[in-house]
């Protein structure tokens, strides 16, 4: 089994993995990192999406050995221990989450688009969402949310 | 009202956890010394098992075991139950064949569990499955309601002639006839409330541990109930006593009805960790989610509305086929019954009403609760009747809607309910205003020099939620009670800890009945934590569904503050040297009455523990545990009305703007609420447009992924316009009713009402749902055919 060298949340960490092992395999069986969630096994919802070298990918699609030497963010870490980013907060206050389930994957996917779009439309919002499957809010406040976060965020990542 | 009280619109508490990925789902989970288990599913709807061959798969790297439904038979391990026993017309009851969780000699669906694979690993479980050898004998199947009810149609259990579980009737048949001998018109419509798949994100995972040394076995489960699965569990299939088994229900990632039911991979998992003595974990992938999670609705129906001239509704007659799929699941007998003819009044003043429901197995996955549970299927069937009534009559769908509401409370409909309160008027109003109806036609003009078709709709509804009272449930053949259980544990510090038995997947119950007992107690929210999910925690309770959490639940927890408040008045009173009779309580202070003399919540909390100087006749300590049984059932209503425009030339539905206004009694967080409405909504608009569970002719599930089971996706939907209309219930404390469910029941007709609305001057009448481009386009077509 090939060791996997790569920055997880901006700690470098090194796993042996099969050739075949997915990034969220990585995550979640490895480092435990069980904040990215799997939720299909075809690749259409989106709820195990993390940012790899800063841009929104879905961790079921990608092998471990495929990012090594990349960096990895997961929804651990976007904030420090009890803080909460601000797209995170603005989850919170526009209740843009039910069950929490396909809450990082929402999450992580905002971000990449905040960073491309300081201030994006209703519209925008729910086309970048079209890989990220809610089945409890109707995307309704999702959608709020993402645009409060996102402006918030002025531009930053 | 307070900022955290009942009333507010307090952030969640839960959120923080599940922002930054520390919720605990039970796929997070994992136990010292587990096991992976990946059971082997049949590919046919209908096979008998002539041999089954695990040499090889035992021999695979890391496999532990692998059981199978014969050594399950041979174990004792039992069926699983059904929860609600229906009665045929003819008062005999209905056909129960049994489920056994895995097959031994006959599959009845795709996805049919023969045996598990028990491996040191979750990949190593899954190859050596791939290596059991099963040998099937391919049989003929009847995967749907029409090819199981045909003459010579294969049996699904041999016992069950025609397939047929139950044929089952409500109100009044003479009375019914007698209405339509006097009619002056009737509407006569047939439709068909198409299959769905729950799809909650979290797919299910289940994980058996027995420890020997206690004797004591654990299952945790992705559950709306796990009160219910170890009752299930315990005494009907395994014969463990309940108080050698627990049930956890961590964080559980939605659930919509379908993680209500004892399923059998919890039963494989228990069975297979009991016999091996280590823990055994299953989780599900989304292919096996869409052959073993219970799907929804399925129903066909014929329907006829009997009218005076004046437009005055005389008699309503339904004759449903419900598919119940291949096995009773556990509620799968009540939802088309109890949960769906009983709707059938809906808000009006039908004075008489007969329903026929008819259940037929079939070769397919088996069909249960659904988000509004037969509900959806009432209103559909009796919003589309009245719309195509007002149609016929030359009325307006508004008018026809007015004249025949019911406007006075309580109000005892013809098919066994008894409504306690509501203004359908008062919803109605407000919808059309904020949908501005009036402003409609020019809307209309506005599109059609466009090239597009724009048709507006309305659904009036009326749900019957709360469930439910025990002693009604227990006559019409419930096989459980539906009270729920609150304990008020006061700590020393005044701090508070909520046990309940509901289970909160997403409808934010840390918060809300947080807020109770803030409101109530007055302690800070912060100093509030609610508990669920866990057996050996709260004592008692029946889960979520139905929208009964805050119904049932809430009250239930109210009722356990009352004797809080009781007993600390005691306590007050002592410690202020007063009698109990002159001592009042608000917002967490006690005080005699007419002077400046007051003690808090927590002071009289510190004397119950620290009791020096107390009530001689008094027991130390404040947690208090109530159980409430509704009265009745609560009665959510509204009025919806949607907006769409159709392109005539694509078949492709847009939707404008979707109204409501809801009338859910007392509302305690306006936020959640709200989110509970704009959820449902997504999923009944998913229903009218775009979701549709397809089996081929051979019991094949041909949508048994995301790539071709449509789920509704952010662009698929607008934002969605919210108004409130509060009519409190009358029979519970809290003056609530619940709200879960009335998105998913209250909006498809008003969708479908909208298209046909759009294209009615194309002569179309009615179409069923999903309004898929495709469909919509061929019913254009053949109506100008």
């Amino acid at each position: 089994m090939p060791p996997v060298t790569l920055t997880v949340n901006e700690k470098q960490r090194t796993t042996e993995v099969e050739s075949r092992t997915l990034l969220v395999e990585l995550l979640r069986d490895h480092l435990d990192l069980t904040g990215t969630h799997v939720g299909c096994d075809t690749s259409q919802c989106g709820a195990c999406t993390v940012l790899v070298d800063g841009r929104s990918v879905k961790s079921c699609t990608i092998l471990a050995v495929d990012v090594a030497g990349s960096e990895v963010t997961t929804i651990e870490g976007i904030a420090g221990p009890g803080e909460l980013h601000p797209m995170q907060a603005a989850f919170k206050e526009h209740h843009g989450l039910q069950c929490g389930f396909c809450t990082p994957g929402m999450v992580m996917g905002a971000l990449d688009l905040a960073a491309r779009s300081a201030d994006p439309s209703e519209a925008e919002v729910r086309e970048w969402l079209e890989g990220n499957l809610c089945r409890c809010t109707g995307y309704h406040n999702i959608v709020l949310a993402v645009q409060e976060g996102a402006r918030a965020m002025g531009g930053a990542s | 009202m307070s900022d955290t009280g009942i009333g507010a619109a307090v952030r969640r508490k839960e959120d923080a956890r599940f922002l930054t990925g520390r919720g605990r789902y039970t796929d997070d989970i994992d136990r010292p010394g587990q096991l992976y288990a990946h059971l082997v599913r049949s590919p046919h709807a209908h096979a008998r098992v002539a041999g089954l061959d695990a040499t090889e798969a035992e021999r695979a790297p890391g496999v532990v075991a692998v059981l199978t439904g014969a050594q399950m038979a041979e174990d004792g391990v039992g069926s699983l139950p059904c929860g609600w026993l229906i009665h045929n017309r003819d008062g005999s009851p209905m056909a129960e064949p049994p489920h056994p969780p895995l097959a031994a000699e006959t599959v009845r669906h795709v996805g049919d569990a023969v045996a598990v694979v028990v491996a040191e690993t979750r990949t190593q479980a899954k190859e050596a499955a791939g290596l059991v050898e099963v040998d099937y004998e391919d049989l003929p199947a009847a995967a749907s309601i029409h090819a199981a009810v045909a003459d010579g149609a294969p049996l699904v259990h041999d016992d069950v002639g025609g397939n047929v579980c139950f044929d089952w009737e409500i109100g009044d048949e003479a009375a019914t006839e007698e209405a339509f001998s006097r009619a002056d018109h009737v509407v006569t419509l047939d439709l068909v409330n198409q299959r769905l798949i729950p799809n909650a994100i979290e797919p299910r995972v289940a994980i058996g541990e027995y420890d020997p040394s206690s004797d004591m076995t654990t299952l945790y489960t992705s559950s709306q109930n796990p009160h219910l699965i170890r009752l299930l569990l315990g005494a009907f299939v395994m014969g463990l006593p309940e108080h050698k088994l627990r049930v956890v229900s961590p964080d559980v990632g939605g659930g919509f009805g379908s993680k209500i039911f004892h399923y059998a991979e919890e039963v494989v998992v228990v069975w297979a960790a009991r016999r091996l003595g280590r823990p055994v974990k299953w989780t599900a992938t989304r292919s096996e989610s869409f052959q073993t999670d219970a799907h929804g609705r399925d129903h066909v129906s014929h329907a006829e509305l009997a009218l005076a001239a004046d437009g005055t509704f005389l008699g309503l007659r339904v004759d449903t086929k419900a598919n119940l799929g291949a096995y009773l699941s556990t509620f799968g007998s009540v939802v088309p019954t109890y949960l769906h003819g009983t709707l059938f009044a809906g808000c009006y003043r039908t004075p008489a009403i007969h329903g026929r429901v008819q259940a037929v197995f079939t070769h397919t996955v088996p069909v249960d609760a659904y988000r509004g549970a037969g509900r959806p299927e009432a209103a559909f069937l009796v919003e589309r009747l009245v719309d195509k009534a007002a149609t016929e009559l030359g009325m307006s769908p508004v008018e026809i809607r007015r004249k025949n509401f019911i406007d006075t409370f309580p109000y005892a409909t013809p098919v066994a309910l008894e409504y306690d309160s509501g203004d359908y008027h008062a919803t109605l109003d407000m919808a059309l205003e904020l949908a501005d109806y009036e402003g409609f036609e020019d809307r209309r003009e506005e599109a059609r020099s466009r090239g597009r078709r724009r048709g507006i709709g309305i659904s009036t509804f009326v749900e019957a939620c709360g469930i439910a009272p025990s002693s009604v449930a227990g006559a019409l053949g419930a096989r459980a009670g539906l009270y729920e259980s609150g304990q008020i544990r006061v700590h020393p510090t005044g701090s508070v800890t909520v046990y309940t038995g509901t289970h909160s997947h997403g409808q934010g119950h840390e918060t809300t009945f947080a807020q109770l007992v803030s409101d109530h107690l007055g302690v800070d929210i912060d100093q509030v934590e609610v508990v669920h999910g866990d057996s050996e925690k709260s004592s008692f309770g029946m889960g979520t569904y139905g929208s009964r959490s805050l119904a049932v639940g809430g009250n239930a927890i109210y009722k356990a503050m009352e004797k809080v408040v009781d007993k600390g008045r005691k306590i007050a009173a002592h410690m202020m040297e007063a009698s109990p009779d002159d001592v009042e309580f608000e917002k967490g202070v006690f005080r005699v009455v007419g002077t400046d003399k007051e003690t808090s919540l927590g002071d009289v909390a510190m004397t119950a523990y620290v009791p020096h100087d107390y009530p001689e006749d008094l027991e130390p300590g404040l947690d208090e545990t109530a159980f409430y049984d509704p009265a009745n059932f609560t009665f959510p209503a509204g009025a919806h009305v949607v907006e769409v425009e159709v392109d005539p030339e694509t078949g492709r539905v847009e939707l404008v703007q979707v109204t409501c206004a809801d009338d859910v009694g007392t509302v305690v967080n306006p936020m959640i609420v709200d989110g509970q409405m704009h959820g449902g909504l997504a999923q009944g608009i998913g229903q009218a447009l775009f979701e549709r569970a397809v089996y081929d002719e051979s019991g094949q599930l041909v949508t048994g992924s995301y790539m071709n089971y449509t789920m509704p996706r952010a662009a698929d939907l607008p934002s969605f316009t919210l108004g409130r209309h509060t009519t409190e219930c009358t029979h519970n404390p809290l003056g609530v009713k619940g709200v879960g469910e009335v998105g998913s029941i209250g909006v498809p007709p008003a969708v479908i009402n909208a298209v046909v609305d759009a294209l009615s001057d194309l002569g179309v009448t009615h179409l069923d749902m999903p309004a898929t481009p495709e469909r919509v386009w061929k019913t254009i077509h053949a109506a100008q055919a």
